[in-house]
């Protein structure tokens, strides 16, 4: 192993290795390849993580599907559509970020995770109005939670006027809270994430600035890349099981 | 230097901006059209249309913007691992709790 590494060196001449590479790998493709599957070993950790709690909606809204059914009723389609939309743009505008990297665009770069950052805060704009509105309406599980929408669904005429929902059973509008935890749950994990991401993407910024992944050296770009893509495909599985698909039952 | 750029270029597949226009533009009129088809009668086949419009998303999303299509043999079968033992997990736990008579509701 030790000789066939002095020999790779000596073929190469070891002094002209880029800065960046570290020296117990071989060569720069390695070292990125290393990284990139270490990043995408971290994914599947969220992959069965998230998946835990998409497990879990599932079975619930088996076991509860009326109440699951009217809950989702109180989501606006408009919001959970606007902000699909603003974070596919943001992963789109981060691909382009991590092709300004590859092809060492500076300014380029500074723009794309700028608007990367802006499109992530838009999406958490959006998410607040959203949240706001279940708090109004006492639709936070723990919290007065109030089943009035449920047990009397002509007092939300909003709501009635678009679904004619009919009362459900207390023991059923009871299970309307399993929805919203769920909602939090989810929604709330998935905004974590992107807050996380939010954060990196502003120390990105920073660094980008002073010069830093348009050297040749992209991997923390390109794997925060990944992520920011990651956490694009979960709200891509989050808005129709949570806005969508219950809008005939 | 132009050694060390060689293989760089190499080694790293630059996608095209030309793709990632047409993988945006693809996903926002998928967005569109998972939205529109929530509001057809379809019965049972809603949320079948809007999960497999999902996945369809989640698929393009990880080929082109992750770089999976142009990625090495062994972060392909990184990936396609996760997804197998992610589907196993998820498919034999719903399979239980839907076919068996436990839990009260």
């Amino acid at each position: 192993m030790s000789d066939s590494t002095a020999l790779a060196h000596a073929e190469h001449g070891h002094e002209e290795h880029p800065a960046y590479l570290r020296h117990h790998f071989e060569n720069v493709e390695q070292q990125a390849d290393a990284a990139g599957f270490a990043m995408w070993l971290f994914l599947l950790t969220e992959v069965m993580f998230f998946g835990g709690l998409f497990t879990a909606y599932l079975i619930y809204r088996n076991w509860y599907y009326p109440a699951f059914v009217q809950a989702s009723h109180q989501l606006d389609i408009f919001w959970g559509t606007l902000n699909t939309a603003v974070l596919i743009t943001s992963s789109f505008t981060m691909a382009m970020g991590v092709w300004c990297a590859e092809t060492r665009r500076r300014s380029g770069l500074v723009l794309c995770l700028v608007l990367t950052f802006i499109l992530g805060l838009g999406f958490l704009g959006i998410k607040t109005i959203e949240y706001k509105e279940k708090i109004d309406k006492h639709h936070v599980p723990g919290f007065h939670y109030s089943l009035q929408s449920f047990l009397n669904p002509q007092s939300d005429p909003e709501i009635y006027k678009e679904y004619k929902d009919k009362p459900l059973a207390l023991d059923m509008a009871r299970h309307t809270e399993v929805y919203f935890s769920l909602y939090f749950a989810m929604t709330g994990m998935h905004a974590l994430h992107m807050i996380i991401g939010i954060a990196i993407l502003g120390f990105m910024i920073f660094r980008a600035r002073a010069g830093a992944y348009t050297n040749g050296h992209v991997t923390f770009a390109e794997n925060f890349g990944l992520y920011w893509h990651f956490v694009d495909i979960i709200w891509i599985f989050l808005f129709p099981l949570l806005y969508l698909i219950s809008r005939h039952q | 230097m132009t050694d060390q750029k060689e293989m760089e270029a190499a080694s790293h597949h630059v996608v095209s901006p030309i793709i990632y226009i047409i993988i945006g533009g693809t996903l926002l009129v998928l967005t569109g059209v998972t939205v529109w088809a929530s509001f057809l009668e379809l019965g049972i086949f809603n949320p079948i249309v809007a999960i497999l419009i999902a996945c369809i998303k989640a698929t393009i999303v990880v080929l082109f913007f992750m770089h999976v299509k142009y990625s090495s043999k062994l972060t392909k079968l990184t990936v396609f691992c996760g997804l197998f033992t992610f589907l196993a997990l998820i498919g034999m736990t719903l399979a239980d709790y839907f076919s068996r008579a436990w839990g009260r509701w």
